[in-house]
Parts: C-alpha cells; structure tokens; sequence
C-alpha cells in the first residue's frame, strides 16, 4: 500500500516536471523562468525551513511545563 | 418598524442576538442563533456604500455607526458566513454563555467593519476584545483562565494605546471621522515620526497592529486560542486578526513599513509551526503566517494586491475555520490535541479527515481552491510591483506553507504513528458544518466561479486571470516537491513534547522573576512601614473612638433644654449675619 502511495507520488512527481516543456514562463525575474525553477525552489526552501527551524528550535524549545515550573520556584 | 430596521448597521442584528440567547431555552435558541447570522447578512448587502445610514451627534462629535467603506461588504460577508458557521458547529454542544460571547464578539467585529468614525470604531473594537475574552474565559479546556487573563490584558493594552491615538487624532484635526492616512513610504526613515501627527499616527498604527499579531505581540494567539473550547475557537480564528487586517486596509494601505512587517511574520509563523507539537498550536501559528501575506498586501497598497489582501482574508476566514472545526472534531471526540499522543485516526474518522485536508490544501493554495485565487493575487502584485526579493520569499513561505500546516496537520493526525484510538465521527451539526465550510473552499477555486463570486464583492472587479497553464504548474511543481521534501525529511520532524519560548517569556518568565525579586526585596521596608502604619491607624482609632462612639462627642443624647439653647443661638447668629451683609 505505502509502497504504491510511493510510486504514485513520484508519478505525479514525473508529471508536474514534465509540464514544465509545455510552458512559457513570462515571470518579470529572469531565474524564475529557468527550468524547472519552481521545483528545484520549493524542494530547496523546505530542506532550508526544516534545518532553520531545528536550529532554533535548539534554543527555543522547553519542556512542556516551564512555566509552570517558574510558578513552582515560589 | 422599518424605519428603525433600516437605520441598524448589520451588528445590531448580533449585539441583540448575543443579549437574548441568554435566556432563551434550547428549542427555539437552535434556530434563533442560525437565523441570526442570515439577518446581519442580508443587512449588509443593504448598506451603501460610503452613505451614512444614521450620524448621531454626541458631545460635538460626528458618530457615523452604519457606514460602508469600500472593503465593507466583503469583510461583512465572511463575518457573517464565519459567525454562522460558528455557530451551526457548536450548535448543540456549545454551552449558551459561549455562543452569546461569539455572538457579541461576531457582532463587534461587524460593527467595527461598518463603524464611519474613530469613537464607534473604539467602542466596538473594545467590545471584541471582552467577547473573545469571555469565550476563552468559559472554555473547558485546562488553564483557560490564566490564558483568558493574559490575553485580556495584551488587548486592553492595545485598546488603550489605539485611544490615545485616537484622542490625539480628534484633538488634532477636530473631528472623529474616520478617513485613510497618506501613504507614509517613508515610514521606515527615523526622521519621521518625531511630530504630533508622527506620534499619533504611530500610535494608532500600533494599537492596530497589536491585533493583527505582528511582532513582537504575537505570542499571545498560539498561547490563548489553543486554551478555547473546540467551539469557541471557529469563532476566535475569525475576528479578531481580520478586522485589524480590514482597518490597516482602510486607513494604511500604501504605508511601506508593513511589507516588511507581513514578511517577519510570514516566517515567524512558519517557523514556529515547525517547532509545535499541539494541533491548535499549528492552526493558531499559521494564521499569523496568513495574516502576514495580507499585511505585506496592504503594504504594497496597489488595488491589485488590496483586492488580494481583502479576498484572501475572504477564504482565509473559511478555510482556518474548517481547520479549526476538524481540529475541533479530533479534540471533541478524543480529548486530545498534541500530536505525539494522536495518529491514525483515518480510520474511523473519515469525513474529519477530508475536511481537513480540504482546508489544508485551501491554506497551501492548491489549484482548485480558494487559497490558490487569493493568495496568487497577492503574490502577481508583489511581482507587478518588481519587489524581487520580497516575491522569492512568499514563494518559499507558501512552499512552507504546504509543510508546516498542509502536510504536517493532516499527516500526524490522521495518518502517521497509529495512537490506537479510534473515535467515532462527531454529532451531525458539526459534521454538516464541516461540509458547508469544505463547499465554501472549494466552489470559489473550480476555475471560473471565483469571478462570479469573490470578484464581485470587491470595489473594483479586478480582471485578474488566475487559471493560465504556466501558473497552474509552476504552483503544482512548487507544492509537490515541497510535500517531496517533507517526506523525505520525516524522520527529521519527528514531534517532541516540547513548548517554544515567544516573546510572552519576557512577561511570562522575566516578569515573573521580577515581580519575585521585587517581593522578596521589598518585604523588608514593607514590614518597617506595616509597623509605621499600625501605630498609625491605633492612634487616629483612638480619635476616632472619642468623637463617634455611643458615648463620644457626636453621638451622645443631649438633653432638650441644650437642644433649644443651641437651636436659639444659631438663628440668632444667622439673624445677625443677616442683617450685616449688603442685600
């Protein structure tokens, strides 16, 4: 079952990059009308959103009750 | 009768409605709060636009409360559908004091929308702020109280600093009608900003902005709405952002500065997101990230990206809703709301599921449906304008988008790790809800019909194409190796049991070492000036004890004979002075 959402997905994958031969972007960016720009952008900045926000997430994440606990120091 | 019907602005409708719900038992309650949402409606679609309907004149002031701006009956539309929606979910579950507060909270939003002059705009922007405060007051959820708490005082405090504005702007220009500020472009310069009318303008903007969640206030959605009842906060996602949204539309709209303001918020919300383990959390984190897209709308102020501003705070309204309903139906039936402790719930909970994703897939702006029109308006006008940089990052934020909420909400819920737990399906009036909001998303993004609904309730009916092949596919590309990266990355996101510090840490943590640190030092002067005081209090007892005990000065029964002697005296003195002084 997971395997075939798999090959599905990666169809749909295949099609959406196909597309990009039948198109004629007429973005104002001139890198925006690259081949493939769309793909090749959406894949990069969530691989970059994702490291980001663990990054942060290093500094920013407490357990689930810290505030509790500041109210516990009384 | 028709008279006084025809000067009401569309709130009246729901203020009254939220008067009377009180105290109408549940058989003719049902009906009365459906119906009351279709009134207002209809009654919006009455007012002209930029006619005054009633103009009271209170202590030399121009009030105009039934006033129709140019964004008027959009806004006033979905704060209708949205309270209707609210309150079919809800409509046999929620308990009576709830809808009442949302109906007072619905109904104050559509006033604020109507509101022709800053003391109306005041007033009903207050009273919003006591209805959604009041619905997280009565939730059932844990800790609701402290929540209600704190995001009653951010509001007040917004309220209060939206009113010195507004004082100032009256004392100013001497009257209270409410008309747009220039376009400040120069905001960002610090020259500007040091005068009366800087300072004013600047309050005003800032009281709004408070509402909207720009930073650094934005913690306080993702700390109180996730606190609401699972009905309460269909009506929480609403309002309270978007009337703020529609009152920077009406009186910023060009100012620069909010570009800038929408993009830091954009990616706020996403970031956050990612690091969020409590469904509601999410759903409250990316309305922060939507409200971001219409502000940076607003900031660039052409009639192109406000008619991308106003609609995408159209279907952002229905879709967040629906999100929040599915949300909603997840914690009605199971209790829970973290994601580390829900999972598979596809299962059994299948039309939860579909509507969920539906509204997932509206957020991230998948073709065919609404988010897609709206949010792709926004985005050609960042482009329209050439602002690059600002266009390569909406572009990675509605990527982001799919991620964090498109994917990660339906994903962890009902899919991913199995919880075990198998819930049925909600009651049928939240079910039907669900549906109704799921059309809603998806009628406006069949290609065709957006111009023949959205489109039409706009000022300027723009001649925008949002069907044309290169953009269909570029979106389609961008989302699918978006979903490509996030399951790829899935081991990376596995969920923790973890909060994230925001900005309410500085009055949350720091205040609160403060106000420790400021006890335990001040305990020692306290307990001098408690002694200093009780000496203090005994002496002034004593004096006290003297004249107005039973047998102290004033209180003792005299006799008649001093009673008359005393009597005498005094006409005798008054007699005198009488006589003394000139006429």
């Amino acid at each position: 079952m997971v395997k075939r959402l798999w090959i599905l997905f990666i169809l749909a994958l295949i099609a959406a990059l196909a597309g990009d031969f039948y198109m004629h972007p007429h973005n104002k960016f001139e890198i925006a009308n690259y081949r493939f720009f769309n793909a090749i952008f959406g894949f990069a900045s969530c691989v970059a959103i994702v490291i980001v926000s663990k990054v942060l997430g290093v500094f920013l994440k407490r357990k689930e009750n810290y505030y509790k606990e500041v109210r516990e120091d009384e | 009768m028709n008279s006084i019907l025809g000067l009401m602005s569309p709130s009246f409708f729901m203020l009254i409605g939220a008067l009377l719900i009180p105290f109408m038992p549940k058989h003719i309650r049902v009906p009365f709060v459906l119906m009351i949402p279709v009134m207002a409606l209809v009654r919006v679609w009455q007012m002209p636009v930029g006619e005054d309907l009633i103009s009271l004149n209170i202590a030399g002031f121009n009030i105009r409360p039934a006033f129709a701006h140019a964004y008027s009956h959009i806004f006033g539309t979905i704060f209708c559908i949205a309270s209707f929606g609210g309150a079919l979910f809800g409509l046999m579950q929620s308990r009576r004091i709830e809808t009442s507060a949302a109906f007072l909270y619905g109904g104050s939003a559509l006033g604020v929308t109507f509101s022709g002059d800053f003391i109306s705009l005041f007033i009903y922007w207050e009273l919003m702020a006591i209805g959604s405060t009041l619905i997280i007051f009565v939730s059932d959820q844990k800790n609701s109280m402290q929540a209600g708490m704190r995001y009653a005082l951010i509001h007040f405090l917004g309220g209060v600093i939206l009113m010195t504005g507004i004082i100032g702007q009256i004392m100013l220009t001497g009257t209270a009608t409410l008309v747009p500020f220039e376009a400040h472009t120069s905001l960002l310069l610090p020259e500007y900003g040091l005068d009366l009318n800087g300072i004013i303008m600047w309050l005003i903007l800032i009281g709004i902005l408070i509402n909207a969640a720009a930073p650094p206030m934005s913690a306080w959605i993702a700390d109180s709405y996730p606190k609401s009842s699972p009905f309460g906060a269909v009506f929480l996602s609403a309002f309270t952002t978007k009337t703020a949204v529609f009152v920077l539309l009406t009186l910023f709209a060009g100012t620069q500065l909010l570009i800038y303001i929408g993009l830091f918020m954009v990616f706020y919300g996403i970031i956050y997101a990612m690091l969020e383990n409590d469904m509601r959390k999410i759903l409250s984190y990316s309305i922060i990230n939507q409200v971001g897209f219409m502000i940076i709308g607003i900031g660039i102020g052409t009639t192109m990206a406000l008619n991308g501003t106003a609609m995408h705070a159209f279907a952002h309204i229905v879709y967040k809703a629906l999100l929040f309903m599915s949300a909603g139906s997840v914690l009605y039936m199971t209790g829970k709301s973290k994601f580390t402790e829900l999972g598979g719930l596809c299962r059994t909970m299948k039309l939860t599921m579909v509507c969920g994703i539906i509204g997932a897939f509206s957020i991230s702006a998948f073709p065919l449906t609404s988010g897609f029109i709206t949010k792709s308006m926004i985005v050609s006008a960042v482009m329209k304008e050439e602002l690059e940089m600002v266009w390569y990052l909406l572009m990675a934020a509605s990527a982001g988008a799919f991620l964090y909420v498109g994917l990660k909400f339906p994903w962890f819920v009902f899919f991913g790790k199995d919880s075990g737990m198998r819930p049925d399906e909600p009651p049928f009036n939240m079910k039907l809800a669900m549906i109704l909001f799921s059309l809603l998303c998806i009628i406006p993004g069949i290609p065709g019909l957006a111009e023949k609904t959205i489109y039409q309730m706009l000022p300027v009916v723009p001649d925008y194409v949002v069907y044309d092949k290169e953009h269909v596919i570029s979106q389609l590309q961008l989302l699918l190796f978006a979903a490509l990266a996030f399951f790829l990355m899935l081991p990376m996101l596995k969920r923790t049991d973890t909060i994230s510090l925001d900005f309410d840490w500085f009055y949350r943590g720091l205040g609160h070492y403060v106000v420790s640190a400021l006890y335990y030092i001040g305990r020692f002067p306290a307990r001098i000036g408690l002694i200093v005081a009780k000496k203090i209090m005994k002496k002034w007892l004593k004096l006290f004890t003297k004249i107005y005990s039973p047998e102290g000065l004033l209180a003792r029964s005299w006799s008649l004979g001093a009673t008359v002697m005393w009597t005498g005296t005094f006409l005798g003195i008054y007699l005198v002075i009488y006589y003394i002084t000139p006429n």
